[in-house]
């Protein structure tokens, strides 16, 4: 039964979003007994609302309010107005994820030490590190079932992977895989199995790919502890002259302006949405944006490096077929400076349809280059490149002069590859050609990165105030009962799609502050 | 490379140059436009035939795949015969038209081959309407349902129980 709550009532924690963070940390605080009012900015959808097209999904799914672009970012020309493919609907980006549930490397925690000092990146070591995060991992792989942990059994290879890893193997590489899926290979969860369906990025429709929306929201609305308001678009964080946070103002379904009172407020609407409502929230105490005082709000953007290589041979693929990211190569994800570059990167087996690859394979390009390659879709195998890349304090959030139908600035996402980023991306560009030539693709196509899906680092985590926005539990230093709980607290990014990692912080944090409110102290 | 007749096919060079009423593969009548094979027809609302007949030329120009017939096209692009659009259409056609005159003498759906046709398109493709068209083709042409079996391309495949029995894995030519 979901428990509603009154507007006045400040003794809840508010959780703005509900995707892989907000919607953990609303559930495991709601199993621990506590009040949450979860504050989602778009509606309520579940797999038998999801639909098997592309572009029509996209207008059910997809974050299209207002964003501008800057930096020399190939994205900021080709889609100006849409630097991210996230998600607006309870669930968040959980219900277009791929699915791919991988642990940092335990050098990953600790980038500044392992790296070193670049030219123009703001590297930082997080302030946790591998045994610590090792027991949330546990935990959140148990939630999401993740394959070829626990005891659970792999998925089945697709025809595109079974390219892949015949690539791979050819070149030498070990680490080859259906990879670690938040997708059920088998009955369990009360979710049933994969169905090779394809569209996984347009929602599940068999549930079979784990969704916040459909297993962590309605298991929290049903412990009487969780109430989530769809169609709430927050607008501000309100504060008191302590300067502790005190409740929210949001827009209701009816764009009607309504305060929520608050114990807490988690901020959870990815690395887009979150700095900008931390900026949008400045007061006279805290001019330069709430929880600012270090100006890292909205610095330091990360989107992992990306990039695609598809592979056209003499015969069919159908890559199309089945899960699309079930196929992962890891040997390249090691640190190893030799390749002429720090950081490492993995390969995934990745597939668009049709009408999203016409979009997608050469935004702008036309003419017979362009078309006789989609003349040979169904002969295309496919593959995403997914690296570590360098935070910049240059690569950032910030408020535009643009704003929304709310009359609220909306976030300017600046994007500039570091040259790391770049000696990267062509490295893996060349390793992924590789691949397919040597099954005799007839022809290999380097992609460039799409709109960003993997946004990271804008409210960074650091050991010292100064450094960063939160601590190592994702309180913000400035405000002490304001939390981070979405991708935005990664002090950096690591080589691995982050969605296990934000899941593993979120339990963390629950734990963190049931804790602390028990004890008085929050 | 060997130069491609499109827009002339079906149509001998005398035809036409003999009036009006042939351009490229269209036949353009009073407040129609038809396909050279009578296989497709279409009414204009608000756009002159002609330069419907040419907007199609362009739009398979820009995203040639010969396999798909001149109908989706069509559809494509059927969009700009609006009150809204036809304006702004008809102003492009005709820098469009002033553009080829100048590169080969001829409007452009009376250019005969292919590759003179696209280097009339490459000298004004960083302009606002060559960028409007395309763009527009995008999901215009690519996202017609109609289109995806030419490409290989099966589309929505919940209903039909996902690949789990249907060939997710059936690569024959793998080891």
């Amino acid at each position: 039964m979901a428990a509603p709550f009154e507007h006045s009532d400040d003794s809840v924690v508010v959780i703005i979003g509900t995707g892989a963070g907000g919607g953990v940390l609303a559930n495991e605080l709601a199993q621990k007994g506590v009040s949450v009012v979860a504050l989602e900015a778009g509606g309520r959808y579940l797999p038998e609302d999801y639909v098997n097209d592309e572009w029509e999904s996209f207008g059910q799914l997809a974050w299209t309010d207002p964003r501008t672009t800057s930096g020399d970012w190939r994205v900021a020309h080709d889609f100006s107005g849409l630097p991210a493919w996230i998600v607006k609907a309870v669930g968040g980006t959980s219900t277009h994820w791929a699915g791919a549930s991988l642990r940092f490397q335990p050098h990953e925690w600790k980038a500044r030490t392992t790296y070193g000092a670049l030219d123009g990146a703001n590297l930082l070591d997080w302030p946790i590190d591998e045994a610590e995060m090792a027991p949330w991992y546990d935990k959140a792989e148990e939630k999401l079932r993740v394959t070829r942990t626990g005891g659970r059994a792999g998925l089945p290879g697709s025809n595109n992977y079974k390219v892949f890893e015949a690539g791979a193997r050819n070149l030498g590489y070990k680490e080859v895989h259906t990879g670690r899926m938040a997708i059920n290979s088998e009955w369990t969860d009360d979710r049933m199995p994969c169905q090779q369906t394809g569209f996984c990025f347009q929602g599940c429709k068999w549930g079979a790919k784990w969704s916040s929306a459909y297993t962590d929201i309605p298991r929290g609305e049903a412990t009487g502890n969780l109430e989530v308001r769809a169609n709430a678009h927050v607008a501000r964080i309100l504060h008191d002259d302590a300067g502790k946070v005190t409740g929210v103002e949001y827009f209701d379904q009816n764009g009607d302006m309504q305060m929520q009172k608050a114990r807490i407020v988690a901020v959870a609407g990815n690395s887009i949405e979150s700095p900008r409502l931390l900026l949008n929230s400045a007061s006279s105490m805290f001019p330069d944006g709430l929880a600012n005082s270090s100006g890292q709000v909205g610095r330091n953007y990360l989107r992992h490096l990306t990039g695609s290589v598809y592979g056209i041979f003499d015969k069919p693929v159908h890559m199309y077929r089945g899960t699309t990211m079930a196929g992962i190569m890891q040997d390249e994800a090691r640190h190893d400076p030799s390749r002429g570059f720090v950081g490492g990167f993995e390969l995934e087996t990745l597939s668009l349809g049709l009408p999203f690859m016409a979009a997608f394979l050469d935004p702008g390009a036309w003419g017979r280059e362009f078309t006789s390659a989609l003349d040979s879709y169904e002969n295309m195998a496919g593959m995403w490149i997914v690296g570590e890349d360098m935070p910049q304090e240059r690569n950032r959030v910030t408020l535009s002069d643009t704003e929304d139908g709310f009359g609220l600035k909306v976030a300017d996402v600046a994007y500039t590859d570091h040259a790391n980023d770049a000696a990267m991306r062509d490295y893996a560009y060349d390793v992924g050609a590789r691949m397919y030539d040597s099954l005799g693709a007839t022809r290999t196509l380097p992609t460039p990165p799409y709109p960003s899906t993997h946004n990271l680092g804008t409210n960074r985590m650091s050991e010292r105030p100064e450094d960063g926005v939160v601590d190592r539990n994702g309180r913000a230093h400035d405000v002490p009962n304001l939390f981070v709980s979405d991708g935005s607290q990664f002090t950096t990014g690591a080589a691995e799609n982050p969605t296990l990692t934000i899941v593993a912080l979120a339990i963390r944090q629950a734990d963190h502050i049931a804790r602390e409110m028990s004890a008085g102290s929050l | 490379m060997a130069k491609e007749r499109g827009a002339l096919r079906g149509l001998t060079r005398r035809q036409l140059l003999s009036g009006a009423s042939a351009m490229g593969a269209f036949v353009v009548g009073s407040g129609y436009v038809t396909g050279a094979r009578a296989d497709w027809a279409t009414e204009m609302r608000a756009l002159k035939p002609e330069s419907f007949a040419t907007l199609v030329q362009m739009a398979r120009d820009i995203y040639p795949h010969d396999r798909i017939p001149d109908e989706n096209y069509v559809v494509a692009v059927k969009d700009y015969d609006t009150q809204d659009k036809a304006e702004m259409a008809e102003a492009g056609i005709e820098a469009l038209n002033t553009r080829a005159r100048e590169q080969t003498g001829d409007d452009y759906a009376r250019i005969g081959w292919e590759s003179d046709r696209v280097a009339v398109l490459r000298s004004m493709e960083d302009e606002a309407f060559f960028q409007t068209v395309r763009g527009g083709l995008v999901t215009g042409l690519y996202n017609q349902k109609e289109v995806w079996p030419i490409f290989g391309y099966e589309g929505e495949s919940y209903s039909k129980g996902g690949y789990i029995d249907r060939g997710f894995d059936d690569i024959a030519w793998i080891g």
